[in-house]
């Protein structure tokens, strides 16, 4: 999805789960490019948030905190998410491990026109990246 | 979708968005562009950001456009909105992600006829020697204690672990410090993300640039930049607070959210979230903010340094042979607290600058002594196939945009479009054939940046100058471009 600071993409999912774990792929998918995935570091992630849209943007932040932290992409989910409760056992692999490289810099997610909505049983999200 | 709000035309560079426009604006939108402008800018959403601006608690005059203004979030990229302290909110969104994203410019004794044919080794010598990239990180190494030296005093760190000079202290916005900084109000993540990244370029649309003067508009002030001739080769430096004000403004978007409950401020758009200049958290944002921005001062010194080194190295002359001063640092996503006389009254306002750059006319406090017949210097880059700008600000400036003015080109185009319009190699052989030399380690997103990406910075600094926000002093043109 265009957006002429940014790059935004959307999202699906057929319950919140798999919003959140497809969100996350999108925003992989827009910044690193791998030969295949590993999955040998693992990470919980716990995080708390007043509404799920909050959630999310939270979700997506930690990852990336994660990434230019740690320089480790986590793309393997289990995600439980119970009353603005997110629990994710995740894994992934370090940067520069098997041909995985960062092929762009995202600031953040941000809270920009973002609504997650619920429609015929698919839960969406547009989300805009500041680059 | 072009925007189809209701907007009117003042004279031939003003446009007003009316308060009724949407119900709940304090204040009108005001926006400089030219008809033709006006009609790029309607094709997206930004005036009706600048509508949402309106909203904020306590702004006062109006919520202003620049003429590079396009879509941001929240907050429209090119605009200026100001508000009381004493009942007015501070917003992290009007500030933006890179936290004292701005510009230094360095100018040099050297003319083109020398520095051309030495181009691609000056560049390769500045790619190797200044570190950029896709999450690239600094030379320097400094622990925790060290780090909140740098959030406390910003560009006078750089000073005292001799990347600079006082010198360059007096030609920095701020003199490269706000006082207003407490690293006690900058979350560990934040400091934890910045530490490695210190001294580095970054990615996106930072850069290094070797430049050549093509026009001198207003001698007099250019001389007092120690700009004195066409073909004098000057040296622009363009990136931000890296990591660490990124976090920093995730940290504090979080916690103005809880605020906007608290204090029951109803926003159009969460990206806005924020909170009482005076409040517990507006204090907290402000003093983490000015952190960020002293960070970033710290940040570009620390890169003229080594921009300083490369030159020396190429040309085999000294820093003092070469004459490689500073002629002036702006910069252009920040909250400043100032005084600014509104409807006869004199009020201390809470001044967020995103996308815009301070601009005040001489003898204003805050310009530096050396600049004080001719006003504050303002940079404004173009992209990178283009020119660039060194203005002054005016006192128009000051009595209608808070002493404000634009950026730089303003984008046209998304990165997607960009990157559907040309391929990155064919973008650097066209750049070629201009006699422009560009490095990357990011080949693929330099079609991002492209010229047709951008507006053209001439008509952005043009209308500011029919404006008269700022005054023309000089234009140049690239000779070398490092893209982050």
């Amino acid at each position: 999805m265009d957006h002429t600071a940014d790059i935004g993409i959307v999202a699906y999912g057929n319950d919140l789960v798999t919003l959140f774990s497809n969100a996350a792929a999108g925003m992989l998918s827009l910044i690193s490019k791998s030969g295949g995935h590993v999955y040998d570091v693992t990470r919980t992630i716990s995080l708390e948030a007043e509404d799920n849209e909050t959630l999310l943007i939270e979700w997506l932040n930690e990852l990336l905190y994660i990434i230019y932290t740690e320089k480790l992409v986590l793309h393997g989910f289990d995600i439980v998410i119970d009353e603005g409760r997110l629990t994710a056992e995740c894994a992934g692999q370090k940067l520069k491990q098997g041909g995985l490289v960062i092929t762009r810099e995202i600031k953040a997610a941000t809270y920009h026109d973002l609504e997650i909505t619920y429609k015929e049983g698919i839960y969406s999200a547009k989300i805009i990246f500041d680059i | 979708m072009a925007w189809q709000g209701e907007i009117r035309r003042i004279d031939d560079y003003r446009w007003e968005i009316p308060q009724d426009y949407k119900s709940g604006m304090k204040v009108p939108g005001l926006v400089y562009a030219d008809s033709a402008m006006l009609d790029k800018i309607r094709e997206e959403q930004s005036l009706e950001q600048v509508a949402n601006v309106a909203f904020l608690p306590g702004i006062v005059g109006r919520s202003l456009a620049m003429p590079d203004i396009h879509w941001g979030y929240g907050f429209p990229i090119g605009g200026v909105a100001a508000m009381r302290v004493s009942d007015g909110v501070v917003s992290p969104g009007g500030v933006g992600y890179d936290i004292n994203c701005g510009v230094r410019l360095l100018r040099t004794n050297l003319g083109e006829d020398e520095v051309r044919p030495k181009i691609q080794e000056l560049i390769n010598h500045l790619f190797n020697n200044v570190p950029s990239g896709l999450g690239s990180e600094g030379k320097i190494r400094i622990g925790q204690k060290e780090m909140d030296e740098v959030l406390a005093s910003g560009a006078e760190w750089a000073v005292k672990k001799g990347y600079g000079t006082r010198q360059d202290l007096e030609v920095t916005e701020e003199q490269g410090c706000m006082k207003m900084a407490d690293p006690g109000r900058v979350s560990e993540r934040a400091k934890k993300r910045g530490m490695p990244q210190l001294g580095s370029l970054g990615s996106g649309n930072h850069f290094l640039e070797v430049q050549a003067v093509r026009r001198i508009y207003d001698r007099t002030a250019a001389a007092a930049m120690g700009i004195t001739r066409e073909g004098q080769v000057l040296m622009l430096i363009h990136t931000g607070s890296r990591g660490l004000g990124h976090q920093v403004c995730d940290d504090y978007l979080r916690i103005m959210g809880a605020a906007v409950r608290k204090y029951e401020i109803a926003l159009p758009d969460r990206q806005l979230a924020c909170a009482p200049v005076q409040s517990e958290e507006g204090r907290d944002y402000l003093a983490a903010m000015a952190c960020a921005a002293n960070y970033a001062w710290a940040n570009r010194l620390c890169i003229a340094h080594w921009v300083r080194e490369s030159f020396t190295n190429i040309f085999g002359k000294s820093v003092d042979e070469i004459g490689l001063e500073q002629v002036y640092d702006v910069a252009h996503n920040i909250a400043k607290i100032e005084e600014h006389s509104v409807d006869g009254k004199t009020l201390r306002l809470c001044v967020h600058r995103k996308g815009a750059t301070r601009a005040f006319p001489a003898g204003r406090r805050g310009v530096p002594d050396r600049y004080s017949s001719i006003g504050q210097p303002v940079l404004i880059p173009g992209d990178m196939g283009r020119c660039s700008f060194i203005a002054v600000g005016t006192e128009k400036a000051l009595q209608e945009t808070f002493g404000s003015t634009c950026h730089g080109a303003g984008r046209l185009q998304s990165r997607g479009a960009a990157r559907r319009g040309m391929r990155g190699s064919d973008v650097a052989h066209e750049l070629a054939a201009k006699g422009i030399y560009v490095r990357t380690d990011d080949l693929e997103s330099l079609a991002e940046e492209a010229s047709y990406a951008y507006k053209d910075v001439a008509g952005v600094v043009g209308i500011a100058q029919g404006a008269g926000i700022s005054r023309k002093i000089a234009m140049t043109e690239p000779l070398g471009v490092i893209k982050g």
